[in-house]
């Protein structure tokens, strides 16, 4: 119980501190808006294009809102020692950063659903299967929130860990299927598709949106779980090796 | 002043702590009593605050044991986390949350339940002097407000054993003095103390027990009154002249053998006895040899002087980088 107390106050504390700032709700608004005009304009294929590229759209709002909090909530607090104090404190090291995470996948979830709702005022949803789509989105918040915490682990500041994030995140937007099919991308680069765990997530939202999918989704739900528990799995032996060295 | 039991509150031995090839922390052993306040007392990169680090489970150990309250901490730091409270050297509080709020969060941390935590946190305020500033973000404090804050918020789960790291350094000379009798208090109350300070005389005032690090080695233990006994009775004079002084101490040794001299500081001779020191005699030789006597003070001696001898540092180095609140602080 004493534990769960615990727990419960990191993640209203990160909310209160971090994530119910109005610069990160107008975040969460603005950058997957932008997102979906500029994508929108650029397929010049009018409403019927909607569909096709909110998975997309999704995902980058996922990936950027969880990523970019990560540097805040982690590296910033490990700068100015305020880490230490929840080091200290009588929780588990996986249940403090389940509890540190926590707020950036709620927040990654949040953000994801703002494109939908856009898109339920210019498109038919009815068509999608929501009993993949709810769970890819939990999935891929997770997956990237993790991602984030393995960078913002692996660096000492805010700016490395902005900077190392756009190293993974921008690469991604065009390797992981958001936009561009994966089968349409050279080959030689196509076997990098598949190392990112937002390929799986995206391949799943394709499919519960349009119905066109690469892989099983068995074998996509399979994978994004092993590349979650894995990079969460990093990020703790990263901790005990750096913070408490 | 002395409220402590036989029983250890913890021990540590053989421990140990590099950092590539500095030995930060160099095979110290020792055990502090429950209810006990006991100093660690040493410079700048002693190691003080390593060993705090290691002992509250923000750093690994090397080599040696640790063991708090009964447990073996030594492969699982975290099985007695919850019975000490840590206040560290900078006040690392969350700037965005207001005094209350981070009370609060801190006592959640340790699992206390909403209506306690808030009581506490209001108490705690009160007791700080900070009620006034309870709804301001911590950003907003000042430095003073903010190590008592952090010392708050370090004992508001009412932990039996607290770490504090040179708590009152850097802080107004009000704020040291009420940080130092609430140090007094929570000793009083039997709450086990380990202070780590570079300021000699608060350790003098406050600590049934004294270790004295110097580069990562506790060179001396020992309780506060055996440290001080070598000069106790003793007088002291501090003779400031115009050159080194180190010159002089054997002429000046030769002339008048009842007295002890030396200089430890550049231009000054330090001269001790058992009986009263006559100054004019002393002034008078040595202006009759062409050394310029700028100052003569008598000197109370006390445990610098003590850390003076057995450490071989000069006790200015204790004060390098930081400020000397120290101002008339009480108990």
């Amino acid at each position: 119980m004493r534990r769960w107390t615990a727990f419960w106050a990191i993640i209203v504390k990160d909310l209160r501190a971090y994530y119910l700032k109005p610069p990160n709700i107008s975040w969460g608004i603005i950058f997957p808006l932008a997102w979906t005009g500029m994508f929108f304009i650029r397929s010049g294929s009018g409403l019927d294009s909607i569909l096709n590229l909110l998975p997309g759209v999704m995902t980058i709002s996922i990936l950027f809102g969880t990523t970019s909090m990560l540097s805040v909530t982690i590296t910033f607090e490990r700068r100015n020692s305020s880490f230490d104090r929840l080091l200290l404190a009588p929780i588990s090291l996986e249940l403090l950063m389940l509890a540190k995470t926590s707020g950036a996948i709620l927040f990654g979830i949040v953000n994801a659903f703002v494109p939908v709702i856009i898109a339920a005022f210019l498109a038919d949803l009815s068509g999608i299967l929501w009993y993949l789509l709810i769970p890819a989105i939990i999935l891929i918040g997770i997956a990237s929130t993790f991602l984030g915490l393995f960078i913002a682990v692996s660096v000492s500041e805010v700016f490395e860990a902005q900077t190392f994030s756009n190293f993974f995140r921008f690469p991604m937007i065009f390797l992981c299927g958001l936009f561009f099919p994966i089968m349409s991308l050279p080959i030689f680069v196509r076997w990098l598709s598949f190392v990112f765990p937002v390929t799986y997530g995206v391949d799943i939202l394709h499919g519960a949106v349009t119905g066109d999918h690469l892989m099983n989704y068995a074998l996509s739900f399979s994978l994004l779980g092993v590349f979650c528990i894995g990079l969460f799995l990093l990020s703790l032996r990263n901790i005990r090796q750096r913070w408490i060295a | 002043m002395t409220t402590s039991t036989g029983t250890a509150a913890f021990t540590v031995s053989g421990l140990t702590k590099r950092f590539g090839d500095v030995t930060a922390v160099n095979d110290i052993s020792f055990e502090v009593k429950q209810g006990e306040l006991f100093g660690f007392l040493g410079p700048n990169g002693a190691g003080k605050t390593t060993t705090i680090n290691m002992l509250t489970g923000l750093a690994r150990l090397d080599a040696g044991t640790i063991n708090i309250g009964g447990i073996n901490c030594t492969s699982n730091p975290k099985a007695a986390q919850h019975l000490v409270g840590v206040v560290p050297d900078e006040s690392n509080l969350y700037p965005e949350l207001t005094g209350f709020d981070n009370l609060c969060f801190c006592a959640a941390l340790y699992g206390i339940r909403k209506g306690e935590r808030e009581k506490r946190a209001r108490q705690l305020l009160d007791t700080f002097g900070l009620s006034d500033a309870a709804g301001r973000k911590f950003q907003g404090y000042s430095k003073g407000m903010k190590r008592k804050l952090t010392f708050a918020a370090g004992i508001i789960h009412q932990p039996p054993i607290l770490f504090l790291d040179e708590p009152t350094t850097g802080i107004d000379v009000a704020s040291a003095r009420q940080v130092r009798q609430i140090m007094a208090d929570l000793h009083k109350q039997g709450t086990t103390v380990f202070l780590t300070t570079h300021y000699i005389e608060e350790a003098e005032r406050l600590c049934e027990r004294i270790a004295f690090i110097v580069n990562g080695k506790i060179v001396r233990i020992d309780r506060t009154e055996n440290l001080l006994k070598p000069v106790q009775g003793k007088n002291m004079l501090l003779l400031t002249v115009s050159d080194s002084g180190e010159d002089h101490v054997g002429s000046l040794a030769s002339e008048f053998p009842y007295y002890t001299f030396d200089s430890i500081i550049e231009g000054q001779i330090r001269v001790q006895s058992e009986d009263t020191i006559v100054i004019g005699p002393l002034v008078r030789l040595m202006e009759d040899r062409g050394i310029q006597v700028t100052e003569a003070r008598r000197h109370r001696p006390s445990l610098e002087d003590i850390f003076v001898e057995v450490t071989g540092l000069e006790a200015g180095f204790m004060q390098k980088d930081k400020e000397r609140p120290m101002g008339g602080g009480n108990r």
